[in-house]
């Protein structure tokens, strides 16, 4: 065993856990595979004032131990699992100063399994305003333990923290409620069928709704335990969250105390509106409506940047560096492709700037609240406006964010649903067609490309919602619905906070998106520049012969009608030109082909890839957009990118399913690959009979 | 939806109106999640009607001083005494 101290982060949601664990840890952090606020498993590590190193693990937001989520059900499932590397030596269970008896109920819990805890009361810094004042020696005498005050906000109380992990062998781990008292005869007879454990474990194990399965191996049997009916379990956990309660207000009366005269209530007064029948939507409409437009507009500025760096980087390594493979590869494959998808970081940092405001703010739960009504009528939750949300930015997120639906239909088709809303990935593609095919003007005050990308983000979630009616009949209900859902305070969202989720995410996008984009731009480059055929290989002498005849050509077009030649006899341009037949009713070429067959790894490869392909061979200095504005269909003569192909590709990328991590988190989290397999299906081939019918009829 | 026949009578946080307040009496451990007990919705505390979304659900309550929300199908269930106002 190493000499790191284990500490685990534990707390109800909305506790500012995730600002201690900034605080504590800075930069010294790792996020689970993917983004997510507190979903996936988050660890740092940090130096305690003896020199000792301190890895601190931020588990997801709990209530209490009684899981009602699959969130909770993990936390629960480490806490009973003594031989887990990451089972903590010391808890630090994070408790908000404002609702600190309920709080309390979790810090009991935690404490009765034994687990040497340190209780963390944070958001000091509303005591004043909210009238509070807390006798925190008669908290630390009953509760046995040491407290501290922290505000996050105000940098106060994190050494304090710091220094009594150092001694958190000190800690006393006695009991707060004794479960035996509650019912003596069957905890009697629970205790004797297993001797040698404790009893609040045994309990816990015994009284949960799942079995519990990773946990210690001598605790699996307790699951099988049934002396009582559920009913009758039900009736226990009531007199033991009662016998909590007891044990807490018999000191929270004194401790802690409420002068509601020095209060200032700014919560009750912004519900009054934002939660209002009338305003309340309207404030949640023109929110949406702010983010979408300020997506649009406000990221272009460093998007032309970019564009245009990328197109002078691209020039320079043709230029300066050494003809040859390689500098061919980084100037007509690699670059292009990255170039591809960093363009597109300032939209994806927008949007994951929005919606870690909206969840920092405490404005989501209001969002929850008016909508779930109408979401009801879809057989969703209200719930379902979050991964919804999120799904904005990603839906692998968002797909774990339907972990706190507590009813297993509402769950299952909202993460069925979710992948229609329009993800991060799906936006490259939407702007560089709309960029094509949509005019820049302004009619009635109102940008047509910012609005057309309005009404895609509004058709993802109008299919969302569409597609949760009709499996709301499909789908057989399994559990009775309810649904609980905490109010809490406002709060103006941290900086440090926001800007790391901001940072995080985005880092996580690119790299993850680039690592797959760099490969396939190579491979494309290499199948782009390189044939077998003989028209390839004499593809100079055979264009210089079509075009002898013909009036002169200039040098420059001669060079680009070499090119496309050449790219037509690639492998890649005889691979295109197979799958041609299928994609032709949809309104595209074997150059759109080739980008559609790449994308259903991530979408946004889709870019990467027209990027590639239009650079193989091409020597000017020009963007990716103005070659593709350019290119002509040799068939029909229009342009490539006209209008019917555009809306075609539109629809097709606002309804198929193409990406594999969203499949593979389906999975995950519905344990079957029976949904992600009817996901992929579907919401393909409905995206291939809709993208045809409306080329079809455009055209 | 759970039998209603011979609850005319009792009045349920369902019946409360915008800033009424009512102490919590009773209601069937099978119907009423853990999860809103330990928030404390339990017998004797009270509970505060902050606000309703429209059609009356779902209720924003304020139950022993946690602020949340519940449906209104899961607030029929759960009897109260309201209490008169100042």
């Amino acid at each position: 065993m190493d000499k790191t101290l284990r500490v685990a982060l534990i707390g109800n949601p909305n506790t500012g856990k995730t600002s201690l664990f900034n605080a504590l840890t800075g930069l010294n952090q790792k996020v689970g595979n993917y983004p997510g606020i507190t979903v996936e498993k988050k660890q740092g590590s940090c130096h305690l004032p003896s020199g000792k190193k301190a890895r601190i693990l931020d588990l997801p937001g709990t209530y209490s131990l009684n899981a009602s989520s699959a969130d909770e059900q993990l936390v629960v499932e480490l806490l009973l699992n003594r031989s887990h590397s990451d089972f903590p030596d010391v808890a630090v269970v994070v408790a908000d100063v404002e609702n600190l008896k309920r709080n309390l109920i979790l810090y009991t819990q935690i404490k009765d399994l034994g687990i040497p805890a340190v209780l963390v009361i944070n958001m000091a810094d509303r005591m004043e305003r909210q009238g509070i004042t807390l006798d925190i020696a008669l908290l630390e005498e009953r509760l046995q333990t040491k407290v501290v005050l922290v505000s996050t906000r105000k940098k106060q109380g994190i050494d304090q923290l710091r220094g009594l992990l150092d001694s958190h062998e000190q800690q006393a781990s006695g009991q707060c409620v004794d479960v035996s008292d509650i019912d003596n005869s069957y905890f009697k007879h629970l205790q004797e069928a297993f001797p040698k454990e404790d009893i609040y474990r045994l309990w816990l194990v015994v009284s949960q709704s799942n079995d519990l399965k990773r946990i210690d191996s001598d605790l699996l049997p307790v699951n099988h335990y049934s002396e009582r009916n559920t009913s009758e379990i039900k009736r226990l956990q009531q007199k033991e969250t009662i016998a909590r309660y007891v044990f807490i207000n018999r000191f929270m009366k004194e401790a802690y105390q409420v002068d509601l005269t020095k209060a200032k209530d700014w919560r009750s007064i912004l519900d009054r509106i934002l939660t209002h029948k009338v305003f309340g939507y309207l404030i949640f409409f023109m929110v949406m409506l702010l983010i979408f437009q300020a997506i649009y507009n406000w990221s272009s500025i460093p998007m032309d940047w970019i564009d245009q760096g990328f197109a002078s980087l691209s020039e320079w390594t043709q230029n300066k560096l050494p003809e040859g493979a390689f500098t061919s590869l980084l100037a007509e494959g690699i670059i292009p492709g990255i170039g591809g998808i960093v363009i597109f970081v300032p939209q994806i940092a927008f949007l994951f700037l929005f919606v870690s405001l909206l969840e920092e703010s405490g404005y989501m739960s209001r969002i929850v609240f008016l909508m779930d009504r109408v979401m009801r009528r879809f057989g969703l939750s209200g719930k379902s406006v979050v991964p919804l949300i999120s799904g904005t930015a990603c839906a692998i997120p968002a797909v774990m964010a339907a972990r706190n639906i507590e009813n297993w239909k509402e769950r299952l088709i909202t993460i069925l649903v979710t992948p229609f809303t329009t993800c991060s990935a799906r936006l490259p593609v939407y702007l560089i067609i709309i960029a094509l095919v949509i005019p820049d003007e302004t009619v009635a005050g109102i940008n047509l490309q910012g609005l057309t990308l309005m009404v895609l983000y509004l058709l993802g979630f109008g299919m969302a919602v569409f597609s949760a009616f009709i499996l709301d009949r499909v789908i057989k209900n399994r559990a009775r619905s309810f649904f609980v859902v905490e109010m809490p305070a406002y709060k103006m969202p941290l900086f440090k906070n926001v800007a790391y989720t901001v940072f995080e995410k985005t880092k996580s996008f690119v790299w993850v998106a680039g690592k797959i984009i760099l490969a396939i731009s190579i491979v494309l480059w290499f199948l782009a520049s390189n044939g077998y055929s003989d028209d390839y290989h004499r593809a100079e002498e055979i264009v210089t012969e079509q075009v002898a005849d013909n009036p002169p050509m200039s040098d420059l077009e001669l060079q680009t009608a070499i090119a496309s030649y050449k790219l037509k006899h690639s492998y890649l341009g005889v691979l295109g030109h197979a799958i041609e037949p299928v994609i032709r009713p949809l309104g595209y070429d074997w150059k759109i082909g080739i980008a559609l067959v790449s994308s259903f790894a991530a979408r946004e490869v889709f870019v990467g890839t027209l990027a590639t392909i239009y650079s193989v061979g091409s020597e000017e200095e020009e963007t990716i957009k103005e070659r593709m504005a350019n290119d002509v269909n040799l068939e029909t003569g229009k342009k490539l990118f006209d209008f019917p192909t555009g809306i075609s590709l539109l629809l097709f990328y606002a309804f198929a399913l193409q990406c594999m991590s969203t499949l593979a988190i389906v999975k995950k989290e519905t344990n079957s690959w029976k949904w992600p397999l009817i996901q992929l299906v579907m919401m393909s081939g409905f995206a291939y009979l809709v993208a045809m019918g409306a080329y079809q009829v455009l055209s | 939806m759970i039998e209603q026949t011979d609850k005319v009578h009792k009045e349920t946080i369902s019946s409360l109106r915008p800033g009424e307040r009512g102490i919590i009496q009773n209601f069937s451990v099978d119907h009423i999640p853990l999860k809103l007990q330990e928030m404390g919705c339990l017998p004797g505390n009270e509970v505060l009607l902050i606000q309703w979304a429209p059609f009356k659900d779902p209720l924003f309550l304020s139950i022993n001083g946690n602020n949340l929300a519940i449906r209104k199908e899961m607030a029929a269930l759960i009897e109260i005494s309201k209490v008169l106002s100042k």
